[in-house]
């Protein structure tokens, strides 16, 4: 009788888990490792406040929104509904991707920020790029040509086992440019990344950056899908 | 007060203020160096300034915004569309003109991100005036309220467009004048009510010249334009861009030249119709051409 109220109750379960399924998990704003200040002089702590305070959290939100609105149209059958909101998925979920990935991509220098990347993967970096100034370069150069809001990332081609450097335009995450792209490193060169201390001058913004990039996450992101042996 | 307004609109010169003249003066110092130190020769188009002084549109749009949209910015993309066309097939061509060839049905040249924002940067400045907002007169109000169902509602539309503009762009008011856009097709009925008002946006540097739109007034939504007084509230800018700074009166003098222009090209093409009729019927001059070997014969007719 035990029994089969427990299969009873494991049936009842594993229905009410396939409604879950359809629920979405509310993402939230991820927490920085430093203090908004930090950073300095290289990314003011006023940027980094709004940046993460404001923009990013205007990512999760609407993201969240849209998640809804997109359940409660998949819930429907409701296809144009769904074809609707693919938009407000990319540009809100990779929003919010892209950024999440970036505040891990940077750390003052107290916390390694500018630290040169070790191991195999700055070995990897020599060897593709030459050296590790030719890869900064190359970012540079491609982060100050893009038009318009986007980023610039260095990503790794894991079928391939290559380094890439790649752009991606608004907030189209890096798998955009490809299924087997892994985003190691992104820079944000959305005007809000630095206007209020750069201004216009986007390259002196990306000059100065280099110095708080935190090459031991970019490392440890790199090991996992390249393990040394 | 019009009178005055549309004065400065048409010769912006005159209203220099000290800063914009000490601008103004810099730029043709350095071409004046670039040209006797080492022959280099620029292209023409200018740094255009905006018809007011830059600290006019305080405290909505503040005089530091001005100087660095306007100051870099606009210089920026002035100087280096200059560097990119000299000597160049675009060399020589009115500003409006780069842009059209440039963006090259999409496929755009390199020139073309210069020049369509350096076009639509000047269109964005005289789209504004200090003391401006309000509301619209006369045949734009008749026609907002013909082509939205009321001006609210095209507040509502342009303010919807502006605010989900992803990234960076403009939002536009435009003219659509009544042309199919199919390779060299041209719509054979064309009729005053296929000519309307429209909302559009779009991204980066593109504006509605290259989709054969009449703009008429426009909103920039590059981050760079409200950053420094708005944050990230861009909402807010695009409100107080209505409330307080749209030039109506600018807006409704680009509608009359808008109409006017849309109402030649009918005429244009009406004429070329004709010509091309006349030019089949029996006894005209194709025929001559066809009896060419005939000369003889031709002559008797």
């Amino acid at each position: 009788m035990a029994f089969r109220t427990l299969v009873t109750k494991k049936s009842v379960r594993s229905s009410f888990g396939q409604i879950r399924a359809l629920q979405t998990t509310a993402f939230t704003l991820p927490d920085l490792d430093y203090d908004y200040g930090a950073l300095e002089p290289a990314i003011s702590g006023e940027i980094m406040k709004l940046h993460h305070q404001k923009h990013h959290q205007t990512y999760v939100t609407n993201y969240n929104k849209a998640l809804e609105q997109l359940d409660a149209a998949v819930s429907k059958s409701d296809s144009a509904s769904i074809a609707k909101l693919h938009s407000a998925l990319i540009f809100n979920g990779g929003g919010h991707i892209n950024h999440s990935i970036f505040w891990k991509n940077l750390a003052p220098a107290t916390k390694g920020g500018g630290e040169p990347p070790k191991g195999s993967f700055g070995g990897a970096i020599d060897s593709q790029f030459g050296t590790l100034e030719a890869l900064v370069q190359k970012m540079n150069a491609e982060g100050a040509a893009l038009q318009g809001s986007g980023w610039v990332w260095l990503g790794l081609d894991k079928e391939l086992k290559r380094l890439v450097v790649e752009t991606t335009a608004n907030q189209d995450p890096l798998v955009s440019n490809g299924a087997n792209l892994v985003p190691l490193l992104g820079i944000d060169v959305w005007e809000h990344a630095y206007y209020l201390q750069y201004k216009n001058v986007r390259p002196d913004y990306l000059k100065n950056i280099w110095k708080v990039i935190n090459w031991k996450f970019a490392g440890e992101v790199y090991e996992k899908e390249c393990p040394s042996t | 007060m019009s009178a005055s307004l549309l004065t400065c609109a048409f010769l912006p010169r005159q209203e220099l203020s000290e800063s914009t003249r000490s601008f103004v003066w810099n730029n043709k110092q350095k071409q004046f160096k670039r040209r006797s130190g080492q022959q280099v020769v620029t292209a023409k188009i200018e740094l255009k300034p905006p018809p007011y002084m830059l600290n006019a549109l305080e405290p909505h749009m503040s005089k530091e915004t001005l100087e660095y949209h306007w100051g870099r910015h606009q210089r920026g993309y002035v100087d280096n569309l200059n560097k990119q066309i000299v000597g160049t097939e675009l060399d020589g061509l009115t500003l409006e003109g780069v842009v059209l060839v440039s963006y090259n049905k999409g496929d755009i040249l390199p020139a073309f991100n210069n020049a369509a924002q350096t076009w639509n940067h000047e269109f964005f400045w005289e789209s504004m005036a200090p003391g401006g907002g309000g509301k619209p007169s006369g045949d734009l109000l008749k026609l907002i309220n013909r082509d939205f169902g009321s001006f609210d509602a095209f507040v509502e539309e342009f303010k919807l467009a502006a605010s989900s503009q992803f990234g960076s762009g403009w939002a536009w008011l435009a003219y659509k004048a009544n042309r199919l856009d199919v390779g060299n097709a041209v719509n054979p009925l064309p009729k005053e009510e296929d000519k309307k008002l429209v909302v559009v946006k779009s991204p980066n540097a593109v504006n509605p010249l290259v989709w054969d739109y009449f703009p008429i007034l426009t909103i920039d939504v590059w981050e760079h334009s409200y950053y420094i007084d708005y944050e990230n509230r861009r909402e807010e800018y695009i409100s107080t861009f209505l409330e307080k700074l749209v030039s109506w009166e600018t807006v409704s003098m680009r509608l009359e030249i808008a109409k006017s222009r849309s109402t030649e090209r009918d005429k244009e093409a009406e004429r070329k119709r004709r010509e091309e009729e006349e030019a089949n019927l029996p006894g005209g001059e194709a025929t001559e051409m066809y009896l060419e070997s005939e000369s003889e014969e031709s002559e008797a007719e």
